[in-house]
């Protein structure tokens, strides 16, 4: 009895763990996109990492920040993996404000991406983290458990969800977006068909662009994703032999005692 | 210690007689470890070993965490980032951390469980089963500080809400939620004394822990037949009982690897999915998150609380009574308190001669609902504060105390128990004594 009722109470509590619950509103749509670093073995494309920096740099940088992200983890295995010259030459895109000099000078890889310049653009660091793209149903934390969180997926049909309708509010344009919660949002559309051009002569169509971006922001809310999963796989495999034979051990420690009859 | 009688450490070479003439402490850790258990203890007794690795994990994560962890509003963030970036491994100690909180709760509201349907809160473990109480008690003291700590929008505003609360206590409320936060408002003080008891209270849990094994090792474990240990003689004890080690060290090691490996599994593969992805922006005090939600494992308590609006009838008439100091608020602040120590009185409110519902058809089914209302609790913390889930609530929440405070008083007398095994080793053998059974129930 009370072995199946632990049962249905863990399965019930698992169902009503996740922390992220419906936020209501209006109703959102949030494509449930494919991307490489899903599932547990799941990797991030460098490639598409590579793709995705271009686009931060071409169009999202002129707005948000990156200030968590230190330009030289561009170089780390596990992410877009560039070479030490390529993130020094890359590096020259920003200037940072340097407290000794007490004047901006040119960026270097040990410096992080610059804060955002302008009023009402949040920072990018952790933006797949910090928005859930799935919930419910019912508060119950199953859609997440089975597709994961969805910050790639919230940004990507962000970026792809406007629907071209603009109304004005208090003086401030919102415009009409399937994903944001409550349909409108302050930021004009950003990205359009053929906004960057890809140096391995990628697709640049919209879709394509929103995807690089949103797992490029990925890699900048969780660089050490491989790593984690690397550490939990060899963590799993470990204590499952582990388990095995302690599950041996006890077996045999306990026979004599149970296999007695008196 | 005192208890079922059982061999005692003898030392034999000269320099453990040097020793334990000057400090018997190899007989003492001897005696701990031997201790004579009810050979047929099932699966719900291994959360204890569960607990003892979460409290070391914990404080030894923590302690890892706090050697590159700032606590100032405007660097905590940022070096809970540089943790995540930086430090070599620190992603994982940081996970480890954030998720062994939440492996914690499992284990303890299993325990607690475990307690309440066996009846090992009945005389005479009393005392364990009200240490139990304030461990559980500093524990959710302890995860809601350590949840402020990387200041984030629900780290924020989870401590702005629940040190609210405090303020609703009359008289008293707004200086003690004034002395609480260090000022007007959650700000760089609060986060100072939280950072400082979070790292406090975790020591203060180990030293109970102590007091609580002290305390069952001195009446000897409960078990699933709420059936004592013959301690008449030392051979008597031994018919009903195996030493600790190595029997139940290596069963309750087996158990926590299999945990253990579905938590490795979590933290690796998915160690965001208990937390909140608010709280993964830095804290705001001008933007307040649609939904303030605390995490899972406070949950039950959360809805208790929100569950005595100014609608009910109950409210009102104690607010008629009391000329308006208990409010709504303060009301439901009473009802969150009284849902824990309502749980703690449950030794002097069960009037049952039987200890384990084993062998009490009616509480069986009590308590089943019992464990169906918790859930139904937690699900409706988490939902907004609205119909129907208010009224869910209210249900939910007036089951839990009447849980308490009537079924388990009336039941002593209106049910009629089972018979029980006379002794642990009628049971144990009627579950082994056949070379096919599978092991314990």
């Amino acid at each position: 009895m009370f072995k199946k009722l632990t049962l249905s109470a863990i399965a019930a509590l698992a169902l009503s763990m996740s922390g992220a619950f419906a936020a209501g509103g209006g109703e959102q749509h949030i494509e449930d996109y494919q991307f490489s670093f899903e599932g547990p073995f799941g990797t991030f494309d460098q490639a598409q990492l590579q793709r995705g920096l271009k686009v931060y740099t071409e169009v999202c940088a002129s707005c948000h920040g990156l200030k968590y992200v230190p330009i030289r983890t561009l170089a780390d295995e596990g992410g877009p993996h560039y070479s030490e010259d390529q993130v020094r030459a890359y590096a020259k895109n920003f200037e940072v404000y340097d407290a000794d000099l007490e004047d901006f000078r040119e960026a270097k890889p040990v410096d992080h991406f610059p804060e955002n310049t302008a009023v009402g653009a949040p920072d990018l660091s952790m933006m797949a983290k910090a928005r859930a793209g799935f919930h419910g149903p019912y508060g119950t934390g199953i859609s997440q458990l089975i597709n994961g969180m969805g910050g790639a997926e919230y940004i990507a049909s962000l970026l792809t969800g406007y629907t071209g309708k603009e109304k004005e509010e208090a003086g401030v344009t919102l415009y009409e977006n399937t994903a944001f919660p409550g349909g409108w949002i302050s930021m004009a559309p950003p990205l359009s068909d053929g906004d960057v051009d890809f140096d391995d002569g990628h697709s640049n169509d919209l879709h394509h662009e929103s995807m690089d971006i949103a797992a490029f922001l990925m890699w900048a809310a969780e660089p050490k994703m491989m790593a984690r999963q690397y550490a939990g796989f060899l963590g799993v495999f470990i204590l499952v032999i582990l388990s095995v034979l302690l599950y041996l051990t006890n077996k045999r420690i306990w026979a004599p005692i149970k296999y007695k009859k008196s | 210690m005192a208890g079922i009688p059982h061999d005692h450490y003898e030392p034999k070479s000269s320099g453990e007689k040097w020793l334990h003439s000057r400090l018997p402490i190899v007989g003492l850790l001897y005696d701990t470890l031997m201790i004579p258990t009810p050979k047929n203890l099932n699966w719900m007794w291994i959360w204890g070993i569960v607990l003892t690795f979460c409290l070391a994990l914990q404080i030894i994560t923590g302690i890892v965490l706090v050697m590159h962890y700032t606590p100032h509003v405007d660097m905590a963030f940022a070096s809970v980032e540089h943790i995540m970036r930086d430090v070599n491994g620190g992603h994982m100690i940081r996970y480890l951390h954030m998720n062994g909180a939440s492996l914690f709760f499992v284990a303890v509201y299993a325990h607690i469980f475990r307690g309440l349907y066996y009846g090992s809160y009945k005389a005479p473990r009393e005392v364990t089963w009200i240490i139990g109480m304030i461990i559980y008690v500093l524990m959710m003291a302890t995860v809601f500080m350590g949840y402020v700590l990387p200041w984030g929008q629900m780290s924020f505003w989870g401590a702005t809400v629940i040190t609210g609360l405090f303020g609703a206590l009359p008289f008293i409320g707004e200086p003690l939620q004034a002395w609480l936060l260090g000022g007007p408002a959650v700000d760089n003080a609060t986060l100072n004394r939280f950072f400082s008891l979070h790292y406090l209270l975790p020591f203060l849990i180990a030293g109970l822990v102590i007091v609580h094994i002290w305390a069952f090792h001195t009446t000897g474990n409960n078990n699933p037949t709420g059936v004592e240990v013959r301690r008449g003689s030392k051979e008597e004890a031994q018919k009903d009982t195996v030493p600790f080690w190595p029997y139940f060290v290596i069963k309750d090691l087996f158990a926590l690897a299999i945990i253990l490996t579905v938590f490795f599994a979590i933290v690796g593969f998915m160690p965001n999915y208990l937390g909140h992805p608010d709280n993964y922006i830095e804290a705001n005090a001008l933007v307040t998150p649609a939904h303030i939600v605390p995490e899972w494992y406070l949950l039950p308590f959360y809805a208790i609380l929100r569950a005595f609006t100014s609608e009910v009838w109950v409210v009102q008439f104690v607010s008629f009574l009391t000329g308006g100091i208990i409010d709504a608020k303060v009301f439901g602040v009473l009802a969150m308190f009284g849902a824990i120590a309502v749980m703690a009185l449950a030794p002097w409110l069960d009037t049952s001669s039987v200890r384990s519902a084993r062998y009490r058809p009616m509480l069986k089914w009590w308590f089943a609902l019992l464990i169906v209302d918790f859930v139904l609790l937690m699900w409706l913390g988490a939902m907004p504060a609205e119909e129907p889930y208010a009224s869910f609530s209210l249900i939910a929440a007036t089951y839990w105390f009447a849980y308490f405070l009537v079924i388990l008083p009336l039941m002593g007398v209106l049910e009629k128990p089972l018979p029980q095994p006379a002794t642990i080793e009628e049971d144990f053998e009627a579950q082994h004594g056949k070379k096919d059974a599978s092991p314990a129930e």
